[in-house]
């Protein structure tokens, strides 16, 4: 029974660890900073939901469990503010976004409120 | 009064999770915060439904496993878009109307875009939102509309605060005539 819990959890741990290197890679290969950030949250919801199901398996039904189960909580509801709060800094600062037309060109579009 | 007694149900539940003691003392002490938090947020006059969407509570059994999924299926997506070198990236900019009418309904749907990897909420002007997304599946995936219907159905309630015009900060009322964009 105990080896059948390690094996689940390390897969999950492992998993979680593997969307954590193609995030990364991701904020890397991307092409521009709005581009990034979806690389970012490969981390923030696979990455972080994947490794914190893995160490509950490695809890079990204690206490640790629900501290785990809280914290993926509050990551997802804090990911999304810090993500919008990074954008809206992004466009505040002037930064345009590098969007591609159906033809495939590519071509530079402006933020919505450029003041 | 009903909020009241759910956030001291969470707030309860909140502080076992985290000290896990049964002493007297220390449950005592929980007791006396929590207590001290309740009044505090009445003070405020922030314990209502906007704050605490405890209406939302049964949909949400459903909407979250689901949006679980969506999450899952997007992360696949978006990895591999990022394994191909890129070759499969297509960035788009593009406005979406979303349908809900109060304003937890659209923090929730606008939340769940940002949520699901391959899109971000990067504007919100009352129901128009401007997304940008990664690769094609995540554009497609987005103007289907499915996520906009469920978190609808989500915000059973109609009675509470529409959007009409733009939402105003309280403490900005010299910035309240219709100016639409809020931030320069």
């Amino acid at each position: 029974m105990d080896i059948i819990l390690n094996i689940v959890s390390w897969a999950f741990i492992i998993g979680g660890g593997i969307f954590c290197l193609i995030g990364g890679l991701g904020l890397v290969r991307l092409p521009d900073m709005f581009a990034r950030m979806h690389g970012a949250s490969l981390i923030d919801t696979m990455g972080i939901g994947l490794i914190l199901i893995g160490l509950m398996f490695q809890a079990g039904l204690t206490l640790i469990t629900g501290k785990l189960l809280l914290i993926l909580v509050f990551v997802f509801f804090t990911s999304p503010t810090s993500t919008y709060a990074l954008a809206r800094a992004a466009i505040n600062g002037g930064l345009v976004a590098e969007v591609e037309d159906d033809d495939g060109s590519s071509k530079q579009e402006a933020g919505p409120s450029k003041t | 009064m009903l909020h009241a007694i759910s956030l001291a149900v969470i707030l309860s539940g909140i502080w076992w999770v985290l000290s896990g003691l049964t002493l007297v003392l220390i449950l005592g002490l929980g007791a006396g915060s929590i207590l001290f938090i309740i009044w505090i947020c009445h003070r405020m006059d922030a314990i209502d439904h906007e704050t605490h969407p405890i209406h939302l509570a049964i949909g949400s059994l459903t909407y979250f496993p689901w949006l679980a999924w969506e999450i899952v299926l997007a992360n696949m997506d978006v990895a591999i878009a990022i394994l191909k070198n890129g070759s499969s990236v297509r960035p788009r900019l593009m406005h979406i109307k979303a349908s809900q009418v109060s304003e937890v309904g659209l923090v929730t749907y606008a939340n769940s875009i940002t949520l699901t990897p391959g899109t971000v909420t990067l504007d919100v002007e009352g129901q128009d939102f401007l997304i940008h997304s990664l690769t094609e599946g995540s554009y497609d995936g987005l103007l289907t509309g499915e996520m906009d219907q469920k978190v609808t159905a989500l915000e059973l309630d109609k009675g509470y605060p529409m959007i009409t015009q733009q939402p105003v900060m309280k403490d900005s009322s010299e910035d309240a005539p219709p100016k639409p964009e809020r931030e320069t």
